[in-house]
């Protein structure tokens, strides 16, 4: 399949492997940052051709795994008001919250229904005049504009029964938590591909000059993560951090500025609510003043039990990279996609999911 | 506007006798059906085989198929999985009312289509029909019986050490096909259902070789499934090697969008062999004789490493675990 088997090249992988180990010389302790390089480097059995010089952690980039509990029921309680239709990610459906699921909901007859993109969402809303229609918009800078445009496509088209609960999520003021918060000592960060064609490579650029940490944007087939990591041992092994591209088929300097727009139109910076992590000022997005009227948080009054988190999961110290999956005591045992206790058991980007389905704790 | 299907057609009035007569019988038609009795009645001997399977997919028509073939072909290949040679068919309509007799009809034209190909009778059958909202559309039971002919003993559970592994074509063409009609995800694909009835396909294969082990179609839960069924039951290790595994172009691409593993996507008109490895050449020219098998291929062997585990050697030339389908496929969202 054309754009995709040249990025699967045996031959040019084996170049890289081969790349990688002559240049490596010293321990290095990487970060794939985000949730889809965690599922392909597992899934293409990555690790296992890097040298042993070459240690790679999971990082907190998987939307769902973010999500706070006490967001995953306000969903809940959202979907479960009358005359309302709750819109969300596939992937949201079986997290399980502090009592519930959305799922579990959709079961005792919410009406909870699965797209695939905001425009779906909206065309609920236009066949559903009489009920309000809420998409769960849960992701980082990545999803932000297609949810911008969805809520300027419902101003402009008078679609009054829209409404979107903002949980969007920013990625460098998050790193630059981790960074700060010193429980790992990183080289690199393997920086997201799709976040950064949006935002571009700029925003990375206080990791290497305050923390001395190399940052490489890499694309998700076997071929960029390898040619990422290769990068990322020769920067370290000259004592140069810096940022550098190499997912250059779809990431420049400067993002995408009418993306960007669009975000920067009606979004604003605001605090987020990270699980693992806590409440972060500024590393998050909500609706501006202009937009509130779609904002399901101001436009619903829902009644809040007291948030209650799953009893040794450790899903937030894994998405902090202190922990991995295999170090988890209800991992395999209580813990597995059929009954997952946290949000890394349930998406397909979570690294437990992953560890799971691709057996790397069998070693 | 189009006659539809009321209540009233599964009352056991006149309407439901004049649906059955009209719809089912013509194009249905054989001596054991038409007696109309409250059972088909026939002499039978030997080893027989006997399995049931009910259909709801949604949408009822979607590229390449429908839900009466699938009804046909699905059961048919159950029985021709375990060795049989499926002879008759019971088929058992739940219809929500509202439903057109213009799609009931193009429908039970699929059922006769596939039972024809396949030399498979329909004998006895029922229709209920259902209020509004106590069924999506039409939901359709099929059971069949087959034979066993003498000395064919395949199971799950045979598979032996050094036996190598045959898929008879294409991965996840059925599932792709289903899901890109599905609300909420419609995109264009020209992939079509490999639906299809493959007892003829296994009974050319059995009449090349005695050592084939296991026969299984792997419908739900993809290739990946039934491989680890075929190591659990058989207690064995096997490996298999992703470049030998063909799949389309457009159901890649369709999974790479959807964030899917074509290795867990459903198909139903494949199967998987295990076949001792001096047979295995040979199984596989004949299978690419067969319009269901050109594009079959050996795609790993068994072992006596990592015993009830399913492991791949990936194109990069790493291995990994193969497990199970978890859950339900979702569509990932970023």
């Amino acid at each position: 399949m054309k754009f995709i088997d040249e990025y699967r090249d045996v031959e040019l992988g084996g170049k890289l492997v081969a790349k990688i180990e002559r240049l490596s010389t010293r321990p290095v302790r990487l970060m794939e940052f985000c949730g889809g390089h965690t599922v392909a480097t597992m899934r293409n059995g990555i690790r296992q051709l890097l040298p042993a010089t070459v240690e790679m952690l999971s990082g907190p980039g998987c939307p769902v795994c973010v999500t706070a509990n006490a967001d995953i029921d306000k969903s809940i309680a959202l979907a479960c008001l009358p005359d309302v239709i709750v819109t969300t990610f596939g992937d949201m459906m079986k997290v399980p919250g502090s009592y519930s699921s959305l799922q579990r909901a959709r079961a005792e007859m919410a009406d909870i229904r699965i797209v695939y993109s905001t425009q779906d969402a909206l065309q609920i809303a236009r066949d559903n005049p009489a009920k309000s229609v809420i998409f769960i918009g849960i992701g980082f800078e990545t999803t932000a504009p297609t949810i911008a445009a969805a809520v300027l496509q419902a101003e402009q088209q008078r679609i009054e029964n829209f409404f979107v609960l903002c949980l969007l999520k920013l990625c460098p003021p998050i790193m630059k938590v981790l960074l700060d918060l010193g429980e790992i000592k990183l080289d690199g960060i393997v920086c997201p591909g799709h976040v950064s064609a949006i935002i571009g490579s700029r925003p990375y650029e206080f990791i290497p000059r305050d923390y001395g940490v190399a940052c490489v944007i890499s694309g998700f087939e076997p071929l960029d993560i390898l040619l990422s990591v290769a990068m990322l041992v020769e920067q370290v092994e000259d004592g140069k951090p810096k940022v550098e591209i190499a997912y250059r088929r779809g990431v420049k300097a400067d993002g995408n500025r009418q993306a960007l727009g669009l975000m920067e139109k009606v979004f604003e910076v605001s605090s987020a609510d990270w699980r693992g992590i806590g409440i972060v000022p500024a590393s998050g997005l909500k609706l501006r003043k202009e937009y509130e009227r779609f904002d399901a948080d101001q436009a619903f009054a829902i009644e809040m039990k007291p948030v209650r988190e799953a009893k040794g999961c450790i899903c937030g110290d894994i998405l902090r990279g202190v922990k991995t999956p295999a170090d988890c005591k209800l991992f395999r045992r209580v813990c597995s996609p059929e009954n997952p206790v946290g949000p890394c058991m349930v998406s397909s980007e979570g690294a437990c999911a992953a560890y799971y389905q691709y057996g790397v704790d069998y070693g | 506007m189009d006659e539809t299907i009321l209540l009233a057609h599964g009352s056991g009035s006149r309407l439901s006798h004049e649906l059955i007569e009209k719809n089912f019988l013509p194009p249905l038609a054989n001596p054991l059906l038409a007696k109309l009795d409250d059972s088909a009645v026939f002499n039978f001997s030997g080893r027989l085989a006997f399995t049931t399977d009910s259909y709801v997919v949604n949408p009822i028509f979607f590229p390449g198929g429908d839900i009466g073939k699938l009804a046909v072909c699905g059961t048919i290949n159950d029985l021709a999985m375990s060795g049989a040679t499926p002879l008759y068919l019971s088929l058992s309509f739940i219809i929500e009312e509202g439903l057109t007799l213009g799609e009931l009809n193009r429908i039970v034209a699929s059922i006769n289509a596939a039972a024809e190909e396949s030399d498979v009778k329909i004998i006895t059958g029922d229709t209920k029909v259902v209020n509004r909202g106590s069924a999506d559309k039409l939901f359709i039971n099929t059971s069949g019986i087959g034979i066993i002919p003498k000395g064919i003993d395949i199971s799950g559970a045979n598979a032996r050490v050094g036996d190598r592994i045959i898929l008879s074509g294409t991965i996840g063409d059925h599932g792709i096909a289903v899901m890109s009609q599905r609300e909420g995800l419609k995109f264009s694909v020209s992939v079509q259902s490999d639906c299809a009835p493959l007892n003829k396909l296994v009974s050319q294969m059995l009449e090349t070789s005695s050592r084939i082990h296991c026969l299984r179609d792997p419908t739900r839960g993809g290739l990946a499934t039934t491989l680890n069924e075929f190591a659990r039951q058989s207690e064995v290790g096997i490996v298999i090697e992703e470049e030998q595994i063909p799949v389309h172009d457009s159901v890649r691409a369709a999974c790479e969008l959807l964030g899917f593993d074509p290795l867990y996507v459903a198909n139903e008109g494949k199967l998987v062999a295990v076949v001792a490895c001096d047979d295995a050449e040979k199984v596989l020219a004949k299978m690419k004789q067969n319009h269901y098998g050109y594009n079959a291929s050996i795609i790993g062997k068994v072992t006596d490493e990592h015993k009830g585990r399913v492991i791949m050697k990936t194109r990069m030339g790493a291995s990994r675990i193969v497990d199970m389908l978890s859950g339900e496929l979702l569509p990932r969202i970023c």
